[in-house]
């Protein structure tokens, strides 16, 4: 199927999203969609999905003009959007899930069981993933909702499949997967439109780019010819350097968290590893190997079985947020929507939250001391806004990302942990991101910073730790690790 | 972009502001309609009137707010709010003075609310299904303490026994400066609650809880202490309506209140406060609690049927939660 879109025009209100945008897709092609957040990729192709309506412009579908009023309508010409936000129900069974809508039926509309679970299990099989059927959504992890949602767009016949960075919350294993079937896909003669920010994937991947910039489209480019300091300079219009800053001279001093055997039933086993003043510590390992549980148990939000952890050779008492808080531990969890900001309140709100006690005193607000706290957090962390009172859910990601950081950083924490910092965040806020955390590191926090992003986890670490199922296979220092190492430990080898 | 947009967030368009004040705008309408209808409703006599018809629901509607605000509902109020009168009727019958029996009858409006939270929160209850149980259980004891019956003459009681009647009729159908107490209680609890809600750092609390609990809960807020606080704050101001009610009608029946919490729901949404938790004003909810007065008392100047009357105000506050939808 062949699309072309050419001088769309989109504004919501005032705000002008997109100004002659466009791209061609041809037939039987991966074809990358980039540009920072807010350039306005996700729109483009919710325009041509009909979620959105079109100011101006026009969308040739196989040299036809066409309108779709519906994703229905345009799922119906076999045009499939995966989207970011898992839109799954969570109460309901994978199977249910698959089939929400399109049910197989036998007379009388009698749902037809056995052949939905036939055909679930052949598309499951296709993808190569091993979601148990009948499973409640809710009791899989974030990477398996999302296979389970691509593997619904697979059940109808797609021609075109745009999916928005369907790997972000992927394990290495499942993104291989995912992989092979886009391959597969693209040899039946289905188009692909893939946006992500992970130039890696792009390059392994695709075939041709187009990059918009700020709601424009700026250039179309076959991968080969092009590198990835060329879409980088598309992108942003501009030079940005160094993709992992350097810390330079920031001297790595003494111990401040010690975590001791940690251990919980069937989750995570002997955890041990240290963590100095001004040190990075990279936690890598794949989806599920128990990361994120081991943050969570350090920072007192989930019991565990036996082990200890220690504050500047203090052991501490944490059994809840509160406690870790006092203990001078700060925590930004992976999933910032759901657990890191109140999207529905402002930027003001959700800084002054984590910081009630400085912004008050006993227990009454001060107007004072909040607006003060907020406007250095906006200034110092670059947070893109209209000022204090925007709303959370209106910021782009990276932005959104800055300020439960600000918050966090507020508390004056020794520790900070940061759980996939740069998730579904562009590149330029991600070299801000990576400042912020150079310079967290130099005024003496020890950092801990988990990330499915190897490349990340190696350009930002002093040490890196691997998880694997539960046990930490292995402690190096990133100056003699690389991808394979990591890769090695993080599949459960030995070095 | 950038731009542009800036202009479209710095100016409210108009719909955002009768999205924001449209409860208020609704209540200034209907008071000058029936204004000009009937002559006998803009009397100074009606007004003050009007206010302590509006005190019953307004005190029982800010606790309901902080409720809903935290994400949650509390169904047992009217409940608690006879099962507390009963008991100071009660303890007064049996010789005690005025002042200890209406503080008891407090603090057990507290605890019977953080009976309520505790259900909550430690019981994992949801909060329709909680206080659905505590109102039945309520109403329930209340029954059993009267035996069915109303405990009547309770000043009359006050004076047989010695004691002062004084503070008993005092906070019912007492006045001062010419205006009537309980409306005094009504401005007194808006000034206080404005001030939890807006200012301290508990209110904050009360809206991270509702917003999103799972974060709340990431940066130290203890969600169960501000729950069950919240259901205590309820149960306090159900008692406390209930101690007005008895001193106004003096007689205690285990019947009353009934329906009060569907009222104060009405009125909180009226108000704009979302249901879903962490969004709302409580000078919203005082709007829909005076939306809700004027049309009682306005429709029963006019004589109103009291069958229509129940749908006229239904539609009304159909029309003010639709016009109150944001985007």
């Amino acid at each position: 199927m062949n699309i072309e879109m050419k001088g769309i025009n989109k504004a919501f209100g005032s705000n002008q999203v997109l100004k002659d945008a466009g791209f061609l897709l041809k037939d039987g092609e991966v074809h990358a969609l980039m540009g920072e957040n807010g350039a306005g990729k996700s729109t483009l192709m919710k325009i041509l999905t009909g979620v959105y309506t079109r100011d101006a412009g026009t969308v040739l579908v196989d040299g036809k003009e066409v309108v779709y009023k519906s994703p229905q309508e345009a799922e119906k010409a076999g045009i499939v959007f995966i989207y970011q936000e898992l839109n799954v129900l969570f109460d309901l069974t994978v199977e249910e899930n698959l089939f929400m809508g399109k049910e197989i039926t036998k007379a009388f509309g009698i749902c037809d069981r056995k052949a939905m679970r036939k055909k679930a299990q052949e598309v499951m099989d296709k993808m190569g993933v091993n979601i148990p059927i009948n499973a409640v959504m809710s009791d899989l992890s974030v990477g398996q909702q999302q296979m389970v949602e691509i593997c619904k767009a697979l059940m109808v016949d797609a021609k075109v499949l745009i999916m928005d960075e369907p790997t972000a919350a992927l394990t290495q294993s499942e993104t291989e997967g995912l992989f092979r079937l886009i391959k597969d896909l693209r040899k039946k003669g289905v188009s692909i439109v893939y946006i992500s920010h992970r130039m890696e994937e792009i390059f392994e991947l695709c075939d041709r780019i187009t990059i918009l910039r700020d709601g424009s489209y700026v250039g179309t480019e076959n991968i080969k010819d092009i590198n990835m300091d060329d879409i980088v300079r598309m992108m942003i219009g501009r030079e940005i350097g160094e993709r992992y800053p350097k810390r330079e001279g920031v001297k790595i001093g003494d111990e401040v968290l010690c975590v001791e055997n940690l251990t919980k039933n069937k989750v995570f086993e002997n955890v041990n590893f240290r963590v100095h003043a001004g040190e990075v510590l990279g936690v890598s390992g794949l989806m599920g190997a128990g990361r994120t549980e081991i943050m969570h148990a350090i920072f007192g939000n989930l019991p565990y079985d036996s082990g200890r952890v220690l504050i500047n050779g203090e052991a501490m008492e944490i059994r809840c947020a509160r406690d870790a808080i006092n203990a001078g531990i700060g925590f930004i969890t992976e999933d910032r929507k759901t657990e890191g900001l109140l999207l529905e309140k402002s930027i003001a709100e959700n800084i002054e939250l984590a910081n009630l006690g400085k912004v008050s005193s006993r227990s009454v607000l001060s107007k004072a001391k909040g607006k003060e706290l907020v406007k250095k957090g906006i200034e110092e962390f670059h947070i893109k806004c209209f000022g204090p009172e925007h709303e959370c859910s209106n910021l782009s990601g990276g932005n959104q990302q800055k300020v439960v950081i600000a918050k966090w950083v507020y508390t004056d924490p020794k520790v900070l942990i940061l759980d996939e910092p740069t998730r579904g965040v562009d590149i330029g806020a991600k070299k801000e991101i990576y400042n912020v955390i150079n310079d967290l590191a130099a005024k003496g926090v020890a950092i801990i910073m988990v990330s499915s992003e190897l490349p990340e986890v190696l350009g930002m670490s002093d040490r890196i730790m691997v998880v694997h199922e539960g046990k930490v296979t292995g402690i190096i220092d990133a100056a003699q690790a690389d991808q394979e190492k990591v890769m090695t430990l993080a599949t459960g080898g030995t070095l | 972009m950038g731009n542009t947009a800036t202009k479209s967030l710095n100016k409210k368009s108009w719909t955002s502001y009768l999205g924001e004040y449209g409860a208020f705008i609704a209540l200034v309408l209907l008071v000058i309609v029936i204004s000009i209808i009937s002559p006998e409703f803009r009397t100074t006599g009606n007004f003050l009137n009007l206010l302590r018809q509006a005190t019953f629901n307004g005190l029982i509607a800010f606790g309901m707010t902080c409720v809903i605000l935290s994400d949650g509902i509390d169904l047992s109020v009217g409940s608690t709010l006879a099962l507390s009168a009963v008991i100071c009727a009660k303890l007064i019958m049996q010789g005690m003075p005025a002042i200890p029996a209406m503080l008891i009858a407090l603090v057990a409006g507290t605890l019977l609310g953080v009976i309520s939270g505790l259900l909550v929160t430690k019981g994992r209850l949801q909060p329709f299904i909680a206080t659905l149980i505590t109102m039945t259980a309520y109403r329930g004891l209340a029954m059993i303490l009267t035996d069915g019956k109303p405990i009547s003459n309770i000043a009359k009681s006050l004076e047989a026994n010695g004691s002062s009647s004084f503070p008993f009729k005092l906070i019912g159908k007492g006045n001062f400066c010419n205006i009537p107490i309980p409306a005094i209680l009504l401005i007194f609890a808006l000034l206080v609650f404005f001030f939890v809600l807006n200012k301290t750092t508990f209110g904050r609390k009360i809206y991270a809880t509702g917003s999103n609990a799972k974060c709340a809960k990431l940066v130290g807020v203890n969600i169960s202490l501000t729950k069950i606080i919240v259901y205590a704050i309820s149960g306090f101001m159900a008692a406390l309506t209930g101690l007005i009610l008895i001193s106004r009608l003096d007689s205690a029946q285990p019947t009353l209140g009934d329906g009060y919490e569907l009222d104060a729901i009405a009125a909180v949404a009226l108000g704009g406060t979302s249901m879903s938790g962490g969004r709302g004003k409580i000078t919203g909810t005082i709007a829909g609690v005076l939306i809700i007065a004027v049309l009682n008392n306005g429709m029963n100047l006019l004589e109103v049927s009291t069958y229509y009357q129940d749908v006229i105000k239904a539609a009304v506050i159909l029309v003010a939660v639709l016009s109150d939808r944001k985007r």
